[in-house]
């Protein structure tokens, strides 16, 4: 299956899976609510250009929106991880090493530290400008680091079930390919 | 002019990055301040779409509860039909009615319509129920919409054939209610905290509450006829700085599971905007 195939059917699955399932749960706490959409963004091909990173970034966020009817919530915070998203993977890792031999980020690809790392940062990211820019109608502070806290560890705990559920198999590529 | 060029094209991802941050952020705060963003009628079209199918399969998991609603509002519609309520014969003797004109027919202020729910959040701060029923089929913006157990919210945006409410539980929603035993009118509105639980505030010191107290629409309303009921009361508390309560509500709606609604029209909402208009007017 080509790259740009499994892409275009993990956006919509992905996208089908947040505004169908997670956001039908009865939340259990105002603080919690449960986000894993965003994977789609950090799964993206290591060798994507960047505007065009940005750019999907921005529209992935937006279709969402149009399902919970707030235009530009998602989108500024899919733009903002998917922006940052190559210096993190630069500054992670070797460069020659990735851009030769695998694909995607993945525990396999990444090492299970970095890839932990690279998760747990673009996670928090992405979650602090989200809540933030909700906070600013709502104005307590408490809301803000709960929220951003509460939703942070619900959506690790979906990432690690994801990539259990999931263990991607990661192309090794070599120079003959 | 060529520095600009290079500067341009030395940090093209971030301008690129900043412009798509300022598009979304000026979407996200124009849409809440007018809630009637232009392309969010296309989008409407088609996310409505995708939620009727899905709420096609959903339908069949609440059909029992559905079912017992309806039931419930069924049974105390009949019992307000005239034919239930009987008197003894007084009449001494017979006059004909000489009014050809149905008089009631006129005066048709409230008037019904019935639509499906095809999706709703309680999850976030502004949550919004999506109804498939548009302006081809005689809903408007600003049209108050409740359902079968009680008040739903008010109709902010109308594509053809799908129309978005604002529910009770929205940060901009505001109801007019009142006490359904009496004295005290107020607003309600929802701090954004907990799903299902609103608040009543401006109630007067004055006016005797208690908790299980019912509260309903009040005839003050331009969109809601009166006599719907907005929520029970389980919590009653004192505003510290003014001389008024704040009323913590449970909704009559269940916003977790509303399936069916009634878009309200009101028939004379032309003719009180109209008078309302001219008091401006002759004011200014």
């Amino acid at each position: 299956m080509s790259d740009l195939l499994k892409n275009i059917i993990r956006f919509v699955v992905f996208l089908l899976v947040q505004v169908f399932l997670l956001n039908r749960i009865p939340p259990l706490h105002r603080f919690i609510s449960p986000y894993l959409y965003f994977l789609f963004i950090l799964w993206l091909p290591f060798k994507m250009p960047r505007l065009a990173l940005t750019l999907v970034g921005f529209f992935f966020g937006l279709c969402l929106d149009f399902f919970t009817k707030t235009p530009g919530l998602h989108a500024a915070a899919c733009t903002l991880i998917a922006y940052v998203r190559p210096f993190l993977i630069t500054l992670l890792m070797p460069k020659e090493i990735m851009e030769i031999n695998y694909a995607e980020p993945s525990i396999k690809s990444m090492g299970w530290m970095q890839y932990s790392v690279y998760i747990l940062v673009l996670t928090s990211l992405h979650h602090t400008w989200l809540v933030f820019l909700e906070w600013l109608e709502v104005g307590d502070f408490l809301y803000f680091l709960g929220k951003v806290m509460g939703t942070l560890t619900v959506s690790l705990l979906l990432i690690l079930i994801t990539e259990m559920i999931f263990p991607r198999k990661a192309r090794y590529r070599n120079n003959s390919a | 002019m060529r520095n600009v060029f290079l500067f341009i094209s030395r940090y093209i991802n971030l301008l690129f990055f900043l412009f798509l941050q300022v598009v979304a952020l000026t979407l996200l705060f124009s849409y809440n301040k007018f809630h009637e963003a232009a392309f969010m009628g296309v989008a409407n079209e088609v996310s409505g779409k995708v939620n009727l199918r899905y709420n096609n399969v959903e339908n069949y998991f609440s059909l029992k509860k559905d079912n017992e609603s309806l039931r419930t509002q069924n049974t105390r519609l009949l019992n307000l039909l005239k034919s239930d309520f009987d008197w003894p014969d007084s009449i001494l003797s017979i006059v004909n009615d000489t009014i050809r004109i149905d008089s009631l027919e006129q005066y048709r202020k409230y008037l019904y319509l019935p639509a499906k729910v095809i999706s709703t959040t309680v999850n976030s701060q502004n949550n919004y129920v999506m109804l498939h029923r548009g302006s081809g089929q005689g809903v408007g913006v600003n049209m108050a919409v409740v359902g079968p157990d009680g008040v739903i919210g008010t109709v902010v945006n109308v594509s053809r054939n799908m129309s978005v409410v604002m529910g009770m539980l929205h940060r901009q929603s505001k109801i007019v209610a009142m006490l359904k035993k009496g004295s005290g009118f107020g607003e309600v509105i929802w701090d954004g905290k907990t799903p299902n639980l609103v608040q009543l505030i401006k109630i007067p010191k004055t006016v005797k509450v208690s908790k299980g107290d019912s509260v309903v629409t009040s005839q003050y309303s331009d969109k809601y006829p009166p006599g719907h009921l907005v929520g029970v009361v389980e919590k009653v508390e004192d505003d510290k700085s003014t001389s008024t309560y704040v009323l913590t509500l449970r909704t009559a709606t269940n916003f977790y599971s509303v399936q069916h609604a009634y878009v309200v029209r009101n028939m004379q909402k032309e003719e009180l905007d109209a008078l309302e208009k001219t008091i401006k007017k002759d004011n200014e």
